[in-house]
């Protein structure tokens, strides 16, 4: 029997070591992992590589991570924020290293990795310093540098629904990075608001089919006071 | 001269977005022209982090954090809005499915090289975020700046002394004094303030200005 559902956040991941890559969805609050953010923080690991859009904001989550050096180099397309003081610190100290990707070409590289793609070249950033010392080439009348896919260990999403199989919905905006993300890692944890019974989900809505998932933590969301 | 303030500004750039068209406005300053669309326009707005048919602002108390745009502000979604993800969203632009992108500037140069994402001070934290995919992957890169820096230099430059977004991307420049064309041939002025001549701004920006045949 299939059964990716673990009880706990903190046992979803007991097993990462230190010096693992782990991709964090999540684009603003929408999709983050908090709950298994901190459950990596309280787990210990270190010298990770960290792939998300950003670089952590204010003092929770992934810049809490960051905080706690816990984060050896981080791969992202805008760390800079007015609240991104953890990630600033550290940079400048020179104690956290920076792999700065456009957008397009992050999602592209996560995308790649996850789809088995060896390599693919872009237009974006030709050109521009983001594309020294990488190979170009020109392709019909335009010029593409060529980007390699980016493989992580783990990644860990958040969304929406559930079943034991890994089958996964998402809710609006928060789906940003968690279905590439999910392809692009040996070991994708997932926290959800809801489980669900194996086939409650229709199979025509589903976004993230179970075979990318290996766990699923349901957490369920904080009711704010009214 | 009458200046534009920055609402004047986004509402000249939205007079010249059809019906029917797929749009992306950047963050900051581009973002007004969403207040500006014609009612009367079917314009579906695209944002990087995977939704298209973005809507008006939502109500306060009505805000869904999981409803943002690439600004990360709340937003609403209109009848007939989608959602997707990161890579599919920069598909769409990188694809060319996007008629027009609205960007900020700190550059321009006559043969339309975007500068928008680093001033290259050695201090800086850089940040890229979508600029670079946008630039080359719209259909029409419109750009939307003050003409002057605040020490009164032109923002429209011979070259980018910036490091790059992308070279060559720049269609149509909106500024607080002027809209300007780049055209294979060079800059060429489409509409100036009310009370600023052709010569002064052409002694403003410092880059040769062709006029239009229709302009001022």
């Amino acid at each position: 029997m299939i059964d990716k559902f673990i009880s706990s956040a903190a046992e979803a991941l007991a097993d990462v070591p230190d010096g693992a890559t782990v991709m964090i969805g999540g684009f603003g609050n929408a999709g983050m992992p908090a709950e298994l953010i901190d459950a990596l923080i309280a787990q210990g690991a270190r010298d990770l590589t960290v792939v998300n859009n950003n670089a952590g904001n204010a003092d929770a989550g992934l810049a809490a991570l960051i905080g706690a050096r816990r984060v050896r180099k981080i791969i992202c397309s805008f760390p800079r924020q007015t609240d991104s003081w953890h990630f600033d610190r550290l940079y400048r100290a020179g104690e956290l290293e920076l792999e700065l990707v456009p957008q397009g070409t992050l999602a592209e590289r996560i995308r790649a990795a996850g789809a088995g793609i060896g390599g693919f070249y872009t237009p974006t950033a030709c050109g521009t310093r983001l594309a020294e010392g990488k190979e170009t080439r020109r392709i019909g009348d335009r010029d593409y540098v060529l980007e390699s896919p980016i493989h992580a260990d783990y990644a860990l999403i958040k969304a929406d629904r559930a079943d034991r199989w890994g089958n996964l919905t998402y809710r609006m905006t928060a789906r940003n990075f968690g279905p590439i993300m999910a392809a692009a890692a040996k070991c994708t944890v997932v926290q959800v608001r809801e489980t669900v019974a194996l086939g409650e989900l229709d199979p025509e809505i589903v976004v993230t089919p179970g075979i990318f998932v290996k766990r699923v933590v349901r957490i369920a969301p904080l009711r704010r006071a009214a | 001269m009458k200046k534009l303030d920055r609402n004047q500004i986004a509402a000249r750039v939205a007079r010249d977005i059809p019906d029917g068209a797929y749009v992306n406005l950047g963050i900051g300053l581009p973002t007004l022209v969403a207040d500006h669309l014609p009612k009367d326009r079917e314009i579906v707005l695209h944002s990087e982090n995977g939704v298209l048919g973005i809507g008006p602002r939502p109500a306060k108390g009505m805000e869904d954090e999981d409803l943002i745009n690439a600004g990360k502000e709340p937003v609403t979604l209109l009848k007939g809005g989608a959602f997707f993800h990161h890579a599919d969203s920069f598909g769409m632009i990188r694809g060319q499915h996007l008629d027009y992108c609205v960007l900020g500037a700190f550059q321009v140069s006559v043969a339309g090289d975007l500068a928008n994402w680093h001033t290259g001070a050695p201090d800086a934290i850089p940040a890229v975020g979508g600029a670079m995919d946008l630039a080359v992957g719209a259909k029409n890169v419109l750009v939307m700046m003050e003409h002057l820096t605040r020490e009164g230099k032109s923002k429209i430059v011979e070259r980018c002394s910036y490091p790059l977004t992308a070279a060559r991307c720049v269609n149509r420049i909106y500024t607080d004094l002027a809209v300007i064309d780049v055209k294979p041939d060079g800059l060429r002025v489409v509409d100036i303030v009310e009370g600023l001549s052709f010569e002064e701004l052409q002694r403003l920006s410092g880059v040769p200005l062709r006029r239009l045949a229709t302009a001022a």
